[in-house]
């Protein structure tokens, strides 16, 4: 009698462990699940922030007053908005950048893929990478006491608090971007390409520049759009070196970026003008959106086109 | 090399092509390299020197007239500890149900979009609406905690990527395996896929603290400006505190003491190298396993 009792209860006691093990299993399932749309969230959480708190101003200023303004006195008695000093000067920083930067990491690749032995190349792409983990403000620092100055000295300015000094420390911060992205490209252009050109009597250089690059310009062109990227969304380091005044944008004047705007007066805002930073958030957001679905588009016709 | 021979014989013009374009090519790598040293070198020759025992081990004090990191210090571990504790669930998570869970289709390439998304936001905006939504919506102030929430969004993607690439080096033989010896999927996840993809999660979590430590942006508006010490760990999350990138521009661009700066820098380099390299040699554990 008793055994069948203890019996029962171990059975019952099975199936407990049973269900809870299934119940168990359930839960995971939800949490992992809820971890993976978690992403999602994220994004949906900062667009929505982005549009809500940045429609406003433009409402109460008007978009084209807003993005085509040329005066931007926040503070003034009768405050104006134009953020159009703003926008031209990211956008001239970061052409000025790419102008820059691109050449020099595109030959970096080229040299760590194609022309520097096998044990040359794994000595030279930890120094890259190590460009790309320098915290941006260090960048600015060294922006700011040395680079200034310098270019103070060498063109006989005033100050030298510029665009140019902005424009040289972001083609620098954008290198490992470009470097290692075009690297991966040109390395994963078939060998075949290259021998059929070689066996035809180029030498190496020209199978380079007529072979491996064209047949790796999608790749290439993720790795400059990446580099536009980072320049567009960097803050600290330009804040520190281009002299944060409003002006139109001049090589050697000093100037605002988008990012700097927003960063600069965001400590003791209120009001309309809050809203207007938040406002240049939105449009330093859709101009990242927009880079970020280029580069998408980009990578996978990337993959597509290397195999 | 034949490369040599071939060029005796090359009409001149594409000889100077050659040339001159093999000389772009190594001068740019050679510029490249140069300012990678340049930089580091001096960062630490002008930051090193004033690197002292006092600096790091002391706070600011008006009365002695010093100056100390040690507040910046202590924060910048606690903000790291914190979003790491925070981070790790989610982001491990979020990997699992990836490569185990979902199976391909428009859900996971959504997954996977807003997840690179995510990674390509500026810093800026991610400071922005951590002060909106942390600081202010779920009134948590400026403090070391919206700081370290902010930073969980922002490095969210690391993680993720990290975890997922070792996940795929995990066999699927040790699936089947667990399966077939009827172990649930739940517990195959726990005992047989996490313990072999530890490398991987312990090289995210690297990447992460660098990314960390470098932050300033995202920082300003969400964890403050504080140089004063806070406390134990649970004080100082709700207090606002300057992680060293933040004390670094604050001593460069307001103090103007760009001694201290230099030494803060120097600090970060340190912190840096030492990062860059652990995930180095990590990676290549990770490598020689598979």
């Amino acid at each position: 009698m008793k055994a069948k009792q203890n019996e029962k209860n171990t059975s019952r006691w099975r199936q407990l462990r049973r269900s809870l093990r299934a119940a168990s299993e359930r839960v995971m399932n939800l949490l992992f699940f809820l971890c993976g749309i978690l992403a999602i969230g994220c994004v949906a959480l900062i667009s929505v922030y982005m549009v809500i708190s940045g429609l406003p101003a433009i409402r109460e200023i008007g978009l084209t007053d807003f993005l085509f303004g040329q005066v931007w006195a926040s503070t003034a008695k009768e405050p104006q908005f134009g953020i159009l000093p703003f926008i031209l000067t990211s956008v001239w920083g970061t052409v000025g950048a790419t102008v820059i930067g691109v050449p020099i990491g595109l030959m970096t690749a080229v040299f760590l893929s194609k022309i520097a032995s096998r044990r040359l190349a794994d000595k030279i792409r930890p120094a890259i990478d190590l460009l790309a983990g320098i915290p941006s403000v260090v960048y600015g620092l060294i922006g700011v006491s040395v680079l200034v100055p310098a270019i103070a000295a060498f063109f006989d300015l005033p100050k030298g608090t510029s665009l140019f000094a902005a424009i040289l420390v972001l083609s620098v911060m954008i290198l490992p971007s470009i470097i290692s992205v075009s690297e991966t490209a040109l390395t994963a252009v078939p060998p075949e390409y290259e021998e059929a050109s070689l066996a035809l009597g180029a030498t190496r250089i020209e199978t380079i520049f007529k072979v491996s690059i064209p047949a790796a310009k999608s790749g290439i062109a993720a790795g400059v759009v990446l580099g536009i990227g980072r320049a567009v969304g960097e803050a600290m380091a330009v804040m520190m070196v281009a002299g944060n005044v409003a002006n139109m944008p001049t090589l050697f004047g000093s100037v605002t970026f988008l990012t700097t705007a927003i960063s600069k007066e965001m400590s003791y805002s209120s009001g309309l003008q809050r809203q207007a930073l938040f406002s240049i958030a939105l449009i330093l957001f859709l101009f990242i959106m927009l880079i970020n679905i280029l580069l998408n588009v980009l990578l996978k016709k990337n993959t597509k086109g290397g195999r | 090399m034949d490369d040599r021979r071939l060029d005796r014989r090359l009409p001149a013009r594409r000889r100077i092509y050659d040339r001159v374009l093999r000389g772009i090519i190594w001068g740019c790598a050679a510029l490249c390299i140069l300012l990678v040293v340049s930089l580091i070198g001096y960062i630490l020759i002008r930051g090193l020197p004033h690197v002292t025992l006092q600096l790091l081990t002391s706070q600011e004090s008006y009365l002695n007239d010093t100056i100390g990191i040690l507040p910046s210090i202590l924060n910048t571990l606690y903000i790291i500890i914190a979003a790491l504790v925070i981070v790790l669930p989610l982001g491990v998570g979020a990997a699992v149900y990836l490569n185990e869970y979902a199976k391909s289709g428009p859900l996971v390439r959504v997954i996977e979009f807003t997840t690179e998304t995510l990674a390509g936001i500026p810093s800026i905006i991610y400071g922005l609406v951590g002060m909106m939504f942390f600081c202010q919506l779920l009134s948590l102030k400026t403090s070391l905690l919206s700081g370290a929430l902010t930073l969980v969004i922002m490095i969210l993607p690391t993680i993720v990527r990290t975890t997922q690439e070792s996940l795929k080096t995990v066999p699927e033989s040790y699936r089947e395996g667990a399966l077939g010896l009827g172990a649930t999927k739940w517990y195959m996840i726990r005992t047989i896929i996490l313990p072999s993809c530890v490398d991987g999660i312990v090289t995210g979590c690297i990447l992460a603290i660098g990314r960390i430590v470098g932050e300033s942006a995202a920082l300003l508006f969400t964890a403050g400006m504080g140089l004063k010490l806070l406390g134990g760990f649970f004080t100082a999350m709700g207090g606002s505190g300057a992680t060293l990138s933040v004390a670094l521009y604050i001593y460069a661009m307001e103090r103007g003491k760009f001694d201290v700066a230099f030494a803060v820098a120097a600090v970060l380099m340190l912190i840096v190298l030492i990062v860059n390299f652990a995930a180095k040699r990590l990676g290549r554990r990770l490598k020689n396993n598979q």
